[in-house]
C-alpha cells in the first residue's frame, strides 16, 4: 500500500499503461513539460518525449487527432483541460468517436480515453466549473467513467486506455489532492462495477465524484442521529453496475441520488429510471434527488454553495424523506 | 511608424497615459486583494499589454462595441467602465458588474458596448462578427473591436469568423494580442509562424502589424482600421506584438520564460515609453504625470473601499437570471 494523491494516482495508472503499451501515448493543451494546469501529468513529457504532444489550443483538432490515431492502432489519451471545452470537440466525441463501431457495423473502433477535468474548483464560475457526464451518458457508443478515489483512479484510467471503445474520464478538480491508500499490485478493475463505500441499513445513497465524499460525510452525520445510510459509488456511469444497486436496495430500501451536475436531465435521473424499473418492489417510498440546482454555476461562493449539493443537503433531506414516510403512514 | 503626437491635443496624451496607469494600478492592486482573500477567483492580469486596450479603444466611438478575453480587465477599462464595480464583481458582491454571478472572467458593461471577458479561448472572435453584423443591419456606423490572443488564431473559431467577416464584409476589427505565450506555451511550439497578421492573406483582408506596446502606434493603426470597416471596406486583423509582464493567471511564476527575455520585455514597458516620449514633449511636466497618478491611488482606494463595502449576494439569488426577463429558474 502506498498512500498518494488522486492526481498522483491517475498520473502513475498512465505511466504503467504508457510502459506496457508502446501505442499509449498522450495528448493535450500544456500536458507537457508543464505537466497541466493541475500537473496531473507532470514528469511524464520527461519519461516519455515522443509520447506526450503538446497541442496549440484546438479542442477539435486534438480529441480528432487522437480518434483518428485511433482508428489505425493508436491508444491515445486526450486531456480536455477543464471538460466546459469538450464543447468545441464535439463533433469528434460525438458525431465522430462514438459513432465509429456502430456505423461501419463494427468494422472500425476508436479506442480513446478523453480526461474531462470536471466540476468547480471554487469560484471557478460559469464556464470552468461544469459537470457534463450526461451529454455522454446520453450518446450511445461512449463509455463514462467516474472515479471518486485514488485507488479507483489509477485502476479505472488503466481499464479505461485498455478499453476497446471510447472512454471519457471524468476527474474531479477537487479531488485532485485527496490522498487515499493504493495498492502496489492492483486488481484490474472492470467497468461497470460499483462499491458499497460504507454499509447501512435505512438509505442507499448513491453518488460519485466530489460529491461522493460529501455523502460519506452525510452518513456520518445521520449515523449519530440513528439512521444508517449506505453509500454506494457506481464508479462507471455507462456501464452501470444495476445488480450493485439492487443489491444495496434490498438492504436499505431507500434511495437518494447525489451529484453535482444539475438535477434535471443530470444521470441521477437514470439512476431514479433504473431503480423504478427495476427496483420498484423493493423501494419504500419516493426517492429524492439531492443534485446542483439548475443553474449555471455562479462565481459568488455563497451563491456556488448554495447551488452544488453538500453534506448539510443531503443530510437534511434524507431526515426529510424519513419524516415524510413517518407521515405518510400515520 | 507612429501617429504624430502634434497631431494629438495635449488633453487626449493625458488621457491615453490615465488609462494606461489606471489599468496597470488596477491590476497591481488586483493581485494584492486577492493574495489578502478578498477575492475568490482566478485574475489574468492585462500588466505590460496596456497599450493595445488603450490605443484601440481610443480609436473607438461610443457606438461601437467590443468582445474580450480571460485577460480582459484592461480592455474594460479602456472602455472607460468604473473601477468600483469591477473590483466589486471581483470581490463577489451585490454591487459588481455581474451581481456576483461572473467574476474576472464573464465581466461585462454593456452600456459601453463591452459585450464581455470570456471564459472560452476564442470564444469572443464569432459573437464580434455577429455583433459586426447587426450593427451594419441596424444602419449604425458602429464597428464591433474582437480582442484575443496569439493562442487563440489556433481555434476554429477564429479561422471560421475571418473568413465570413470577410466574406460579408462586416465591420470587425480583430486584435490579436501577441504576448508571444499561449498559456505555458511560446509562439514557437504552438504555431508554425511569427507574425500572425499573415493569416490575414488566406481571407483576403488587410493584415496589420503594430507594436503593441506604443499606444500611438496601435491608435494608429486601428483608427485606419476602424475608418475601413465604418466606409463598408471590410474587416481588419490587427497583430499588436506585446508581452506579459506577469504569469498567465495570478500564481503562475512563469519560469517558462527566460530572465533575459523578460528583461528586455520590462525595458519596452509601454507606459514608461509613453511617459518618456511625453516628457520630451516640452508641453507636459512630470508634475502633471504625478498627478495623474495620485488621482488613480485615490480612485483605486475608494474603488477597493466600495467593493468591500458592498453586500454578499443572498445565496437564493444564484436561482435568479437563469431565464431573460424573469427572475426564476428553470421551472422544476
Ligand atoms: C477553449 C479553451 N481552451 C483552453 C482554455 C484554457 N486557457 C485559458 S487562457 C489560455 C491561453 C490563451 O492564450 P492566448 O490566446 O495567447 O491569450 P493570453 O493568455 O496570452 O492573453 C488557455 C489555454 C480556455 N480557457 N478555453
Ligand atoms: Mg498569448
Amino acid at each position: 500500500m502506498t498512500t498518494m494523491t488522486y492526481a498522483q494516482a491517475i498520473r502513475e495508472g498512465l505511466d504503467e499503461a504508457m510502459t506496457a503499451d508502446n501505442e499509449v501515448f498522450l495528448i493535450g493543451e500544456d500536458i507537457g513539460e508543464a505537466g497541466g494546469v493541475f500537473g496531473v501529468t507532470k514528469g511524464l513529457w520527461g519519461k516519455y518525449e515522443d509520447r506526450v504532444f503538446d497541442t496549440p489550443i484546438s479542442e477539435e483538432a486534438l480529441v480528432g487527432a487522437a480518434a483518428g490515431a485511433a482508428l489505425l492502432g493508436g491508444r491515445p489519451v486526450a486531456e480536455i483541460m477543464f471538460s466546459d471545452f469538450s464543447t468545441l470537440a464535439m463533433d469528434m466525441l460525438v458525431n465522430q468517436a462514438a459513432k465509429t463501431s456502430y456505423m461501419t457495423g463494427g468494422r472500425l473502433s476508436c479506442p480513446i480515453t478523453v480526461r474531462m477535468v470536471t466540476g468547480t474548483a471554487g469560484a471557478t464560475a460559469a464556464q470552468h466549473s461544469q459537470s457534463l457526464e450526461a451529454w455522454f451518458t446520453h450518446t450511445p457508443g461512449l463509455k463514462c467513467v467516474a472515479p471518486s478515489t485514488p485507488a479507483d483512479a489509477k485502476a479505472l484510467i488503466k481499464t479505461a486506455i485498455e478499453d476497446p471503445d471510447p472512454v471519457l474520464f471524468f476527474e474531479h478538480k477537487m479531488l485532485y489532492n485527496l490522498k487515499g491508500e493504493v495498492p502496489g499490485e492492483l486488481d484490474d478493475l472492470p467497468l461497470g462495477k460499483g462499491k458499497v463505500v460504507r454499509s447501512g441499513s435505512d438509505v442507499t445513497i448513491v453518488s460519485y465524484l466530489k460529491t461522493l465524499h460529501e455523502a460519506v460525510k452525510a452518513a456520518e452525520n445521520l449515523e449519530s442521529d440513528g439512521i444508517s445510510a449506505e453509500v454506494f459509488d457506481p464508479r462507471s456511469l455507462v456501464p452501470f453496475d444495476r445488480e450493485g444497486l439492487g443489491a444495496s436496495l434490498e438492504r436499505t430500501g431507500r434511495l437518494v441520488i447525489a451529484h453535482e451536475a444539475p438535477t434535471t436531465n443530470g444521470f441521477g435521473a437514470e439512476i431514479a429510471a433504473i431503480a423504478s424499473e427495476s427496483f420498484w418492489g423493493l423501494l419504500k417510498g419516493p426517492l429524492v434527488r439531492v443534485c446542483g440546482r439548475d443553474t449555471p454555476v455562479p462565481y459568488a461562493p455563497e451563491l456556488e454553495g448554495f447551488v452544488l449539493p453538500d453534506a448539510q443537503r443531503i443530510t437534511e433531506s434524507v431526515h426529510q424523506m424519513m419524516k415524510q414516510e413517518v407521515a405518510t403512514k400515520a | 511608424m507612429t501617429q504624430p503626437k502634434e497631431k494629438l491635443d495635449k488633453g487626449k496624451l493625458l488621457e491615453l497615459y490615465r488609462k494606461m496607469v489606471l489599468i496597470r494600478r488596477f491590476e497591481e492592486k488586483a493581485s494584492e486583494l486577492r493574495q489578502a482573500g478578498f477575492i475568490p477567483g482566478f485574475l489574468h492580469p492585462y500588466i505590460g499589454q496596456e497599450a493595445v486596450a488603450v490605443g484601440t479603444c481610443a480609436a473607438l466611438e461610443a457606438s461601437d462595441v467590443i468582445t474580450s478575453t480571460h485577460r480582459g480587465h484592461g480592455h474594460m477599462l479602456a472602455r472607460g467602465a468604473d473601477p468600483k464595480r469591477m473590483y466589486a464583481e471581483l470581490y463577489a458582491r451585490q454591487d459588481g458588474y455581474n451581481r456576483a454571478k461572473g467574476g474576472s472572467l464573464h465581466m461585462i458593461d454593456t452600456e459601453l458596448g463591452f459585450l464581455g471577458a470570456n471564459g472560452i479561448v476564442g470564444g469572443g472572435i464569432p459573437l464580434a462578427t455577429g455583433a459586426a453584423l447587426q450593427l451594419r443591419r441596424k444602419g449604425s456606423k458602429g464597428v464591433a473591436v474582437s480582442f484575443f490572443g496569439d493562442g487563440a488564431t489556433n481555434q476554429g473559431s477564429f479561422h471560421e469568423s475571418l473568413n465570413l467577416a470577410s466574406l460579408w464584409k462586416l465591420p470587425v476589427i480583430f486584435v490579436c494580442e501577441n504576448n508571444l505565450y499561449g498559456e505555458f506555451t511560446p509562439q514557437d511550439k504552438h504555431q508554425p509562424i511569427r507574425d500572425i497578421a499573415r493569416r490575414a492573406d488566406s481571407y483576403a483582408m488587410p493584415g496589420e502589424i503594430a507594436d503593441g506596446n506604443n499606444v500611438l502606434d496601435m491608435l494608429r493603426v486601428t483608427t485606419e482600421a476602424a475608418g475601413r470597416a465604418r466606409s463598408g471596406g471590410g474587416p481588419t486583423l490587427v497583430e499588436a506584438k506585446t508581452y506579459r509582464h506577469r504569469g498567465h493567471y495570478e500564481g503562475d511564476m512563469g519560469r517558462y520564460r527566460s530572465a533575459e527575455e523578460v528583461e528586455e520585455w520590462m525595458a519596452k514597458d509601454p507606459i514608461l515609453n509613453l511617459e518618456t516620449e511625453l516628457l520630451q514633449d516640452s508641453r507636459i511636466a512630470q508634475q502633471e504625470l504625478d498627478h495623474v497618478r495620485d488621482d488613480i491611488e485615490e480612485q483605486l482606494d475608494a474603488a477597493a473601499g466600495f467593493a468591500e463595502a458592498s453586500p454578499h449576494p443572498h445565496p437564493e439569488e444564484a436561482l435568479e437570471d437563469v431565464f431573460a426577463g424573469s427572475n426564476r429558474a428553470a421551472p422544476s
